[in-house]
C-alpha cells in the first residue's frame, strides 16, 4: 500500500540525506512528542492535513509557535473567507497512507497524494534542524530543511516555502498570493474507507512485509480458489459447445445483417472471412485451453487403477 | 559479419546519446529514439522487406501487422531461421516478460501479440519465462510479491491466446534448476566480470545477484535447458521475439553459444511504443498517463487518447493547407500499430496528413479510441476466462506431444 517508514528512511539514505532518528511510544499530539524529543534536538512541527470545498487537499506544516490563521490562508488561497477546512480521518488514510496524528510533509511520497499541495512555514527556513514524523508515530526525525527540499526535489515537487503569518490584503486589485499553490486536480475519497479492496492505480511501490491487500494474496495452492473450474462465471462460450457455436452464429449474423449492402455474396463472404477470422480464431484457442486445463486437473488428481 | 563484441553500448556512454538498454529507455534531448543509429550501433539489421515477402511466401499468410508496419523492424539471423524452416526443420521460441507491476499496459502485450502470430504461423513450440528473481533483485519487492505478479502476469499472457499444447511458461524461481541451471553455470563460467561489466554497465556497488542474472535470461535459449521439452533435440534453433532493449542480453548468448556448442539464438526485435504525451521514450509502468492499461474502461481511455499529443494544427484552416504532422502524432502512430486494415490506414494517412486532408484530429482519435477499446474489451473478456487451472496447466513441467502441429 503506501510508503513505510523504513522505505523512507532507506530513501534518505540512499540520498544521502542527513537525519536523526528518535523513537518513542506512538503519539497524536505535539504536546506529546515534545515529551520525548527535546528542543535542542530541532524545532517540532505542527502538521494540518485540509481540504477545500472543491475536494482539493493541502498539507500545512509549521512551526508550533506559528499562528496559522485559518480564514486568512483561504482567503489567499483565493478560497473566499471559509473556503479551508481540516481534511476527514479517511482523506488521511487515502490520500496520505498514514494515522491519525501523524501528518508529514513525507506523505506526499504517496503516489496517491501527488494531488496534495504542500506549504511550509518559511521559518523552518531559520532552523537547524526541524522534527518530522516519517510516515509513523512512533517516530520523529529531525533533519536540516535542505535535506527535505532534496527529498521533495528527489519525487518531482518543487519544497514551498510560504510566510504563514502574513495577511496581505486580498481584493479586486491584489490577487491571492498562494492561489498559485492551489492543486488543480481534485480527489475523490470514498465515503467509506474500504482498506479491503485493492488499489486503483497501479501501486508504485512493493507491498512491505507487515500490509498485503487481502484480496490480492493468493498462495500457489489456494485453499479458496478465486477462479476454479466450478466457478460458472467464466464465460461459458469457452467452456460450453453449445454457447461456443451461439457465439460463432451470434457474431456471423450480426456482421451479415449490418455489411449486407447489395453486393455480391462472394463480396459479402471476404468480408466475412477478413472481419471475423482472428476473432473465431481466439475464441477457438480459449476453448482449447480450456479444455486442457480440465483435463490436466482431472489428470493431476486421478486414482491410479486398481491392480 | 556480426558486430563482436565491442561493448560500446554502455549506460554512460560518451557522446551521451540516447540510451537503450535493459534498465532505461531514454531519447537524446528528449527527443525521438534513433534507431538507425541503435541498429548500428548494436550491430543487428534491418528486417527489408525481401524477409517480409518471404514469410507471407513460407507461413502461406499475410505477414503480421507489426512487420507490415514496421513494429518489429531488426533482426539477427532471422533469415537463417528461415532457411532452416524452408528445408523442414524447426525451432522454437523464447520470449519473456519481467513481472514488476500488476498493470500492463499496451506496449507489453506488443511483443506476445507478435509471438503469438508466430506460434500460429509458423506451428512451433514457445517457452515463456517469468523473470521473478529479476524484479526482486532490481526493485523493492519481495519475494512474495514478485512471485504474486509473476502469477498475475501469466494470466494476462495467457489471454493474448497462445496454445496449451504448445507453449511452456515458467518462472525463473519456480523453475531453475536441474539442466536449466547446468546450461546457467555454463553460460556463466564464458563471461568475465569485466565483459558483464562492459555489456551492462554493473559496477562494485551492484550486489551479486545482478552480476548473475543475465546468464538466467540466456540459458532458455538452449533447447538443452528444457529435457521434458526438447529430448534429444540439442541442434533445435531458437528465435527470441523482443524489444530492441533486451538486445545486450543476446548478444552475450550468442558470443557464448559456438563456445558450449549450441546453435546461436535468432532475433526479431521491437521499437518501443511511443508514450501518451510522446515525452522522450516509451511507455512506462511508472507513469499512468503515458500509456492505456489493459484494465482502462473505455471512458479512461477515450479521455488519455484525447489528452495525447497531435501532429494536427490548431486551426482546422491550416490543417487543411498543411495536413497534420504524422511524425509527431500519436494518436496516429497508435493507429499503424492496431490498426488491421493497410488501405484504411492509407486513407487516413491521406485524409489527415496531407493537404486539403478532410480528417481532423478528433476523427482520428476517435477512431483509435475504437480500435483500442476493442483490443483492451476482447483481453480482459479472454482474461477473465483465464482460471487457476489454466496457469496451472501452462506452467506445468510438462511434454508438449503435438507443439510442431
Amino acid at each position: 500500500m503506501g510508503f513505510s517508514k523504513d522505505q523512507l528512511l532507506d530513501r534518505l539514505q540512499e540520498l544521502e540525506i542527513d537525519y536523526s532518528k528518535y523513537e518513542h511510544p506512538p503519539v497524536l499530539t505535539v504536546e506529546e512528542q515534545a515529551k520525548y524529543v527535546s528542543s535542542s534536538e530541532g524545532a517540532l512541527s505542527k502538521n494540518l492535513f485540509l481540504k477545500d470545498k472543491k475536494h482539493r487537499y493541502y498539507i500545512v506544516s509549521a512551526m508550533v509557535d506559528t499562528k496559522v490563521d485559518m480564514k486568512v490562508l483561504s482567503q489567499r488561497l483565493g478560497l473566499g473567507k471559509g473556503g479551508i477546512r481540516m481534511a476527514p480521518e479517511e482523506a488521511l488514510g487515502e490520500l496520505l497512507q498514514v494515522s491519525l496524528g501523524c501528518v508529514t510533509p513525507f506523505a506526499v511520497v504517496n503516489e496517491s497524494a501527488r494531488d496534495v499541495s504542500l506549504l511550509l512555514d518559511q521559518k523552518f527556513k531559520n532552523q537547524t534542524r526541524c522534527i518530522f514524523h516519517p510516515l509513523s508515530n512512533d517516530v520523529s526525525v529531525s533533519l536540516n530543511m535542505l535535506g527535505l527540499d532534496k527529498f521533495l526535489k528527489s519525487i518531482g515537487r518543487d519544497p514551498v516555502y510560504v510566510d504563514l503569518e502574513a495577511n496581505p490584503v486580498v481584493g479586486k486589485d491584489q490577487a491571492p498570493d498562494l492561489a498559485v499553490y492551489v492543486p488543480s486536480n481534485s480527489v475523490v475519497v470514498p465515503e467509506v474507507s474500504n482498506k479491503t479492496s485493492t488499489i486503483q492505480n497501479p501501486p508504485p511501490k512493493s507491498v512491505s512485509a507487515d500490509v498485503k491487500p487481502v484480496a490480492s494474496a493468493k498462495p500457489s495452492k489456494p485453499a479458496g480458489k478465486v477462479k476454479s473450474i466450478a466457478d460458472n462465471s467464466a464465460p461459458s462460450a469457452y467452456k460450453n459447445p453449445e454457447k461456443f457455436v451461439e457465439e460463432i452464429m451470434d457474431k456471423t449474423s450480426a456482421l451479415l445483417l449490418s455489411e449486407t449492402k447489395g453486393e455480391s455474396v462472394e463480396a459479402l463472404t471476404e468480408t466475412l472471412r477478413k472481419r471475423l477470422t482472428s476473432d473465431f480464431t481466439h475464441l477457438a484457442i480459449m476453448y482449447k485451453n480450456t479444455a486442457y486445463a480440465e483435463g490436466f486437473y482431472a489428470g493431476t488428481r486421478h486414482q491410479p487403477k486398481r491392480l | 559479419m556480426e558486430q563482436s563484441l565491442s561493448y560500446d553500448n554502455r549506460i554512460d556512454s560518451e557522446s551521451s546519446d540516447q540510451v537503450v538498454n535493459p534498465w532505461e529507455v531514454s531519447a537524446k534531448d528528449g527527443g525521438k529514439i534513433d534507431y538507425d543509429k541503435l541498429i548500428d550501433r548494436f550491430g543487428c539489421k534491418r528486417l527489408d522487406e525481401s524477409l517480409i515477402d518471404r514469410v507471407e511466401r513460407l507461413t502461406g499468410r499475410q505477414p503480421h501487422k507489426f512487420l507490415r508496419r514496421g513494429v518489429f523492424f531488426a533482426h539477427r539471423d532471422f533469415n537463417e531461421i528461415l532457411d532452416a524452416y524452408e528445408s523442414g526443420e524447426r525451432f522454437y521460441l523464447y520470449t519473456g516478460r519481467g513481472p514488476s507491476s500488476e498493470a500492463l499496459h499496451l506496449g507489453h502485450l506488443i511483443p506476445f501479440m507478435f509471438t503469438k502470430y508466430l506460434q500460429e504461423a509458423f506451428k512451433v513450440p514457445l517457452v515463456i519465462q517469468l523473470t521473478d528473481d529479476e524484479k526482486f533483485m532490481w526493485k523493492n519487492l519481495t519475494v512474495e510479491e514478485s512471485e504474486r505478479l509473476a502469477r498475475e502476469n501469466a494470466r494476462d499472457i495467457i489471454a493474448c491466446g497462445f496454445d496449451v499444447t504448445k507453449t511452456f511458461i515458467f518462472s525463473d524461481f519456480d523453475h531453475v534448476g536441474g539442466a536449466f541451471y547446468k546450461n546457467m553455470v555454463k553460460v556463466s563460467k564464458c563471461v568475465t566480470l569485466n565483459k558483464a561489466k562492459g555489456i551492462f554497465g554493473f559496477s562494485g556497488e551492484d550486489h551479486i545477484g545482478k552480476l548473475s542474472f543475465p546468464a538466467v535470461q540466456a540459458a532458455p535459449s538452449f533447447p538443452s535447458s528444457f529435457p521434458h521439452l526438447f529430448p534429444g533435440m540439442d541442434k533445435l534453433r531458437c528465435l527470441i521475439p523482443c524489444a530492441i532493449d533486451q538486445d545486450p542480453y543476446f548478444r552475450m548468448t550468442r558470443d557464448v553459444a559456438p563456445r558450449l556448442g549450441y546453435s546461436k539464438p535468432a532475433l526479431i526485435e521491437s521499437s518501443f511504443f511511443p508514450a501518451l504525451q510522446a515525452k522522450n521514450g516509451k511507455m512506462s509502468a511508472s507513469d499512468p498517463n503515458s500509456a492505456i492499461y489493459v484494465t482502462d474502461t473505455a471512458k479512461d481511455i477515450k479521455n488519455k487518447i484525447n489528452k495525447a499529443k497531435s501532429g494536427g494544427h490548431q486551426f482546422s484552416v491550416v490543417q487543411h493547407d498543411l495536413g497534420a504532422d504524422l511524425e509527431k502524432d500519436i494518436p496516429f502512430k497508435y493507429l499503424s500499430v492496431f490498426l488491421e486494415d493497410d488501405s484504411e490506414l492509407e486513407l487516413i494517412r491521406k485524409q489527415y496528413g496531407e493537404k486539403e486532408g478532410i480528417m481532423q484530429t478528433g476523427d482520428v482519435k476517435k477512431r483509435v479510441t475504437e480500435i483500442l477499446t476493442e483490443i483492451v474489451e476482447r483481453h480482459r473478456r479472454a482474461r477473465a476466462a483465464v482460471t487457476d487451472e489454466m496457469v496451472e496447466a501452462f506452467m506445468a513441467v510438462r511434454p508438449l506431444p503435438s507443439m510442431f502441429e
